[in-house]
């Protein structure tokens, strides 16, 4: 935490924890026969109770969205940038509701959790997830927090994806639906970088087929290497060339000299592999990078996007970023122009950036323009 | 209520579904729905406009007509709105003819190049119009493809566009009967209302 607080961040913030003990059954067929979710909440629900906004995060994000754990903590919520008061997201006039999914490895039950059946860690074992499945244990967590209907749901990426699945199961709990960086469906160079890194993962021979907990091991180095494919594709060509060019980092390509030699760009990717790995869980990785495969928002809509979006109420934001080739600008076009067709009422706004997917995570002034613009709209609806 | 919105609104039904091609700060499209209960969608590429209209309320696109209206699908909207927005694009005859497929039918404002001020203005000093309502420089301005009332007329034929309605606005009110004549000399604006 910086020593003097900024004013427009929210501070101090804890994780709070809620038990579900009815069972839930998941889209696989199987049942979770009960599950903790992990959450923080930042800002102050009104009396009307309806100014509450859910956030899902995206693949290695977590319910730290915002503030700090501690005045030691010098690493803020993944999306600090726009949640506090006076942000795009703000916490003045909203109740925000950030939730660690199920599967993912930051408190939530998940692959690390113990399975009351057998009392040992699920490892590998933990059923497959689909992206409803996290909607359905969020819904249960909205019963819990007494809230009826969302002023909005928001989200990037496989957060994204999270808000529209919302928007079909839930229409009349949701007002507003903001969609950013996200895609209806993976396009199949997509799901292949999703494999590239599932196959880095599994042929670490620490991996020992996901039971490493057993083995008292992790595979540290298949979920950097998994890491490493997947970082690199949420940056652009040109941000990566302004940030790292063909600077070295050590050695030189002098004639007659024969060291070692290092890009930045390598050291860099290393760096964010390595930390990743020390944070994150590999089988969590495997089945968070499925549940982006598997979804298909209009598939049980005779993959019509227009039919499967006539079926939502609320409103949409939905927004890209110019240079995103992961979640590329012509896929939330695709959305824009489902929703048009069904008779929605749409904003959408494609961001000019350099910085690739990531884009929805950093601080970029058109973006806050718009997002805030949009999110005054969704207060004073409150 | 601007004028020129004032007699677009009165081509526009109840309860229709329209899409307002430049639609700016939202201004037709916000009376539209709070007063005819339309559904209507603005397309807009001004990122302050766009934000506006954001603010307003109103569902709002950014896209660049230039790239065409490939998305939409024939006969989508009851009426497509192009208020000063025609001079402004790189090719208006295929923006024009898309907004006819898209649409049942159409609207269009523009500014008559053949106003009597245009023409003096041309004459006498011999160069591009400047005037309150056309406020740019020749080389800054968003205005690329100026034309007369007659000029959009020959276009209209040759693109077998049927012309439902006319008018066209004058400053003055002094104007409006020279106007009624002469439309091409006299009229600032025009405004049309056509179909196919």
């Amino acid at each position: 935490m910086p020593e003097t607080l900024a004013a427009d961040s929210i501070g101090i913030v804890t994780a709070q924890k809620h038990f579900f003990s009815e069972p839930l059954t998941l889209a696989c067929g199987r049942v979770l026969p009960g599950y903790e979710l992990v959450y923080e909440t930042y800002g102050e629900l009104n009396t009307q109770k309806n100014n509450a906004v859910l956030i899902c995060h995206a693949l290695s994000g977590s319910h730290h969205a915002a503030g700090y754990y501690s005045p030691e903590d010098n690493k803020p919520g993944w999306w600090d940038n726009y949640i506090g008061p006076g942000k795009a997201i703000d916490t003045n006039h909203f109740f925000v509701v950030a939730v660690n999914n199920l599967g993912s490895c930051y408190g939530s039950t998940g692959p690390t959790s113990i399975n009351p059946e057998t009392g040992e860690v699920y490892g590998p074992d933990f059923p497959p997830l689909r992206v409803r499945d996290w909607v359905h244990s969020q819904k249960r967590l909205m019963d819990a927090l007494g809230l009826h209907q969302w002023a909005a749901i928001i989200g990037g990426s496989l957060g994204g994806m999270q808000v529209m699945r919302w928007a079909l199961e839930y229409p009349d709990r949701v007002r507003h639906s903001v969609v950013i960086a996200s895609s209806m469906k993976l396009t199949a160079q997509n799901i292949a970088f999703n494999e590239a890194a599932r196959q880095a993962i599994s042929s670490d021979p620490d991996f020992h087929q996901g039971y490493y907990l057993k083995h008292n091991t992790l595979p540290r180095s298949g979920l950097k290497l998994a890491r490493m494919v997947g970082h690199l594709t949420y940056l652009s060509d040109d941000v990566m060339d302004r940030k790292f060019g063909r600077e070295l980092r050590s050695g030189s390509f002098q004639l007659g000299q024969d060291s070692e030699l290092e890009f930045q760009v390598e050291s860099y990717l290393r760096y964010q592999g390595e930390k990743f790995s020390e944070q994150f869980d590999a089988n969590s990785y495997v089945l968070m990078t499925r549940v982006l495969d598997y979804f298909d928002l209009a598939r049980e809509y005779n993959h019509d996007p227009v039919e499967a979006f006539s079926n939502a109420q609320s409103a949409f934001l939905v927004i890209s970023f110019s240079t995103d080739w992961r979640f590329s600008p012509e896929r939330s076009q695709e959305i824009t122009q489902a929703l048009i067709e069904a008779r929605k009422e749409v904003c959408y706004a494609n961001i000019q950036s350099n910085a690739g997917h990531d884009a929805f995570l950093l601080k970029h002034p058109r973006f806050e323009a718009v997002f805030k613009a949009y999110m005054q709209r969704v207060h004073q609806e409150c | 209520m601007r004028f020129d919105l004032e007699i677009m609104q009165g081509w526009i039904d109840s309860n229709s579904h329209v899409l307002d091609l430049g639609c700016g700060d939202g201004e037709l499209l916000y009376f539209l729905k709070h007063q005819k209960n339309v559904s209507g969608i603005g397309i807009e590429i001004d990122e302050t406009k766009f934000n506006n209209c954001i603010s307003r309320g109103l569902s709002v696109i950014e896209h660049n007509l230039d790239l065409g209206l490939g998305n939409f699908a024939d006969n989508s909207f009851d009426t497509v709105v192009l208020s000063q927005t025609l001079q402004a694009v790189h090719h208006p005859e295929k923006v024009l003819a898309e907004t006819l497929r898209v649409g049942k039918q159409c609207i269009v404002a523009f500014p008559n190049f053949g106003y009597w001020r245009c023409r003096w203005y041309l004459g006498t000093k011999g160069q591009m119009p400047v005037s309150e309502f056309m406020p740019y420089s020749w080389y800054d301005t968003p205005n690329i493809h100026f034309c007369t009332i007659r000029d959009f007329e020959n276009l209209c034929t040759e693109l077998n566009i049927r012309i439902l309605d006319r008018v066209v606005t004058t400053p003055t009110a002094r104007l409006q009967g020279l106007a009624s004549h002469w439309s091409n000399l006299f009229g600032a604006t025009a405004i049309y209302h056509l179909s196919r």
